[in-house]
């Protein structure tokens, strides 16, 4: 199975990767997957004080797609506010990266991620947790 | 040397076929084209000559008498034939067969079907180095056995089993005992007699011989062994296979066994060297392991586990140039990691981290250097980029943590 140029792209470039100070009330980080499963998703968001992501990083143990769905929603995520990161559906990003079927729970993951985020952000500023729809792995 | 590109780490998937091999078969697709079963005609003649000349040299690599070579149109065709045509033809005698956890699915796949009509199967665990465990072997056997169907090198971790000490076993309480030879059967010597199989399953494809041609080694004398057809026909291989003879591929096999009886002892020297300096230089590696047992294997083949680092996601980095395999489930269909690297009782998340090395006749020293390089490389920018690594790193105990599986 031959990857897309834009997975291999963020493959081999990929972009944001990287730790935000996890103990600051303005970051929110989310770590989903198991690495029994094969992948695992860190993605952390900084907003700022107009409720603007201002910063976004990852770090990602996973195969090729996995890489390339949190490259491209760290992108994705900065300059959006917080409304406009929860839209993020992964179906935009298998459509982006032309995923392949049996790589489509890597955009779930990445899906995950950004919500785990999000609420970790929203819990540490004393705001209700987002209901997140379960999605197919 | 030039350094060659891409380079072919993957010789236990298939091997390239040998130039000298293809030259000897060649004119058996044209010429020489006629049914190695017409007797009555020089075309018949010839094809009949040309496999007979063939099971010799094939029948010589492993020992045998050429009348023990029955051709079949591959190993997973052969490991079908001895097992299920032992589980037939001495179903009077017993139902129970004996096998292990690391075998190849062509084994597991077909002691389950028989399960279906019938066979009590044990299929024994192997010890955390991927040797089979003699005593728990032994104590398996009730007067219900009728086969020991037990692998001679693994094709994952390359583990060599010690088949001498099992055919020991095997004929002591009057067990027939099976092999599937198709990673070891010109790698190393392999010697039916001295070994004591009854019955070996191997294939031109993985000894630099041509696909779609196997043989099943069938034992004729002390004991007498025979196996009950799986296919129905012109009565072909002494009624064991039936079906016309693939004269080409079997010629083919023939050379490819005839060169690796002369080249085996220089090759397997040449390969082991340059194994171990990709095993010992991948090792240096922080977090680093090796898969199954460091003396008791093929010399060609390695297995090692960069943990925190997952499979597919690594051969990404070199794929365009290395060739190789994974343990990890998203380089196969079955989305669950390697069941031989589980079985030596890995986690998951180092069965997923796994990298399977198979040299050949045609790998350089440096395409060892470059293969060396890419892959240091590439596990120290992933781990860079692993969440796993940075907590491992902090001190964090991954499995203090509540994983969401999914």
């Amino acid at each position: 199975m031959a990857y897309s140029e834009k997975v291999i792209d963020h493959y081999s470039n990929p972009k944001n990767v990287g730790t935000l100070d996890k103990s600051k009330n303005n970051v929110g980080t989310g770590l989903v997957g198991a690495p029994e499963c094969g992948d695992v998703m860190r993605l952390q968001i900084e907003v700022n004080e107009e409720g603007i992501i201002s910063d976004a990083k990852f770090k990602t143990f996973g195969c090729g797609s996995a890489i390339a769905s949190s490259s491209l929603a760290t992108e994705w995520l900065k300059g959006k506010s917080i409304d406009e990161a929860v839209a993020i559906d992964n179906m935009d990003i298998v459509e982006e990266l032309n995923l392949p079927p049996v790589k489509i729970h890597c955009s779930v993951l990445a899906e995950d991620a950004i919500k785990a985020a999000i609420n970790d952000y929203r819990a540490k500023n004393g705001l209700p947790e987002l209901a997140l729809e379960e999605k197919k792995h | 040397m030039e350094l060659k590109l891409p380079i072919y780490l993957d010789n236990n998937a298939t091997t390239p076929m040998d130039p000298r091999v293809l030259e000897t078969m060649l004119p058996y697709f044209t010429d020489h084209f006629g049914n190695a079963a017409s007797r009555n005609h020089p075309f018949g003649w010839a094809a009949e000559e040309a496999v007979d000349y063939a099971r010799e040299q094939v029948a010589s690599l492993i020992g045998a008498d050429p009348k023990e070579i029955i051709f079949t149109s591959g190993a997973t065709e052969a490991d079908n034939l001895g097992i299920k045509g032992v589980f037939e033809m001495y179903a009077s005698k017993g139902n129970h067969i004996i096998t292990c956890t690391t075998e190849h699915k062509a084994v597991l796949d077909t002691c389950k079907h028989l399960e279906k009509l019938g066979a009590q199967v044990t299929y024994l665990e192997v010890l955390p180095d991927g040797m089979i465990d003699l005593d728990a072997l032994e104590k398996a056997i009730t007067d219900k056995t009728i086969l020991i169907a037990i692998m001679y090198g693994n094709n994952e971790i390359g583990v060599v089993q010690p088949v001498k000490e099992i055919s020991a076993i095997a004929r002591k309480h009057n067990v027939l005992f099976f092999t599937d030879g198709t990673q070891a059967v010109g790698k190393i010597p392999v010697d039916v007699i001295a070994d004591g199989i009854d019955l070996m399953a191997f294939t031109a494809h993985k000894m630099y011989g041509p696909k779609g041609i196997g043989a099943l080694y069938v034992r004729r004398k002390n004991p007498r062994v025979k196996v009950t057809a799986q296919m129905d026909g012109g009565g072909h291989e002494r009624s064991m296979r039936s079906g016309t003879l693939n004269v080409p591929g079997i010629v083919g096999f023939g050379k490819a066994a005839e060169l690796c009886k002369q080249e085996m002892a220089a090759e397997a020297a040449r390969l082991s060297i340059l194994r171990d300096k990709l095993e010992n230089a991948l090792l240096q590696l922080e977090e680093a392991y090796l898969n199954g047992h460091k003396e008791n294997r093929l010399p060609h083949t390695t297995n090692i586990s960069f943990k925190h680092v997952e499979g597919e996601g690594l051969l990404m980095g070199f794929n365009k140039n290395i060739a190789l395999s994974s343990g990890s489930a998203c380089t196969s269909a079955s989305l669950e990691p390697s069941y031989v690297l589980k079985a030596l009782g890995l986690g998951d998340d180092l069965a997923h981290s796994s990298l399977r090395f198979g040299l050949g006749r045609f790998t350089t020293e440096e395409q060892i250097d470059y293969t060396i390089k890419a892959i240091s490389d590439t596990v120290n920018k992933l781990r860079e980029m692993s969440p796993l690594w940075e907590m491992f790193k902090e001190g964090i105990d991954l499995n203090s943590i509540e994983w969401a599986h999914h």
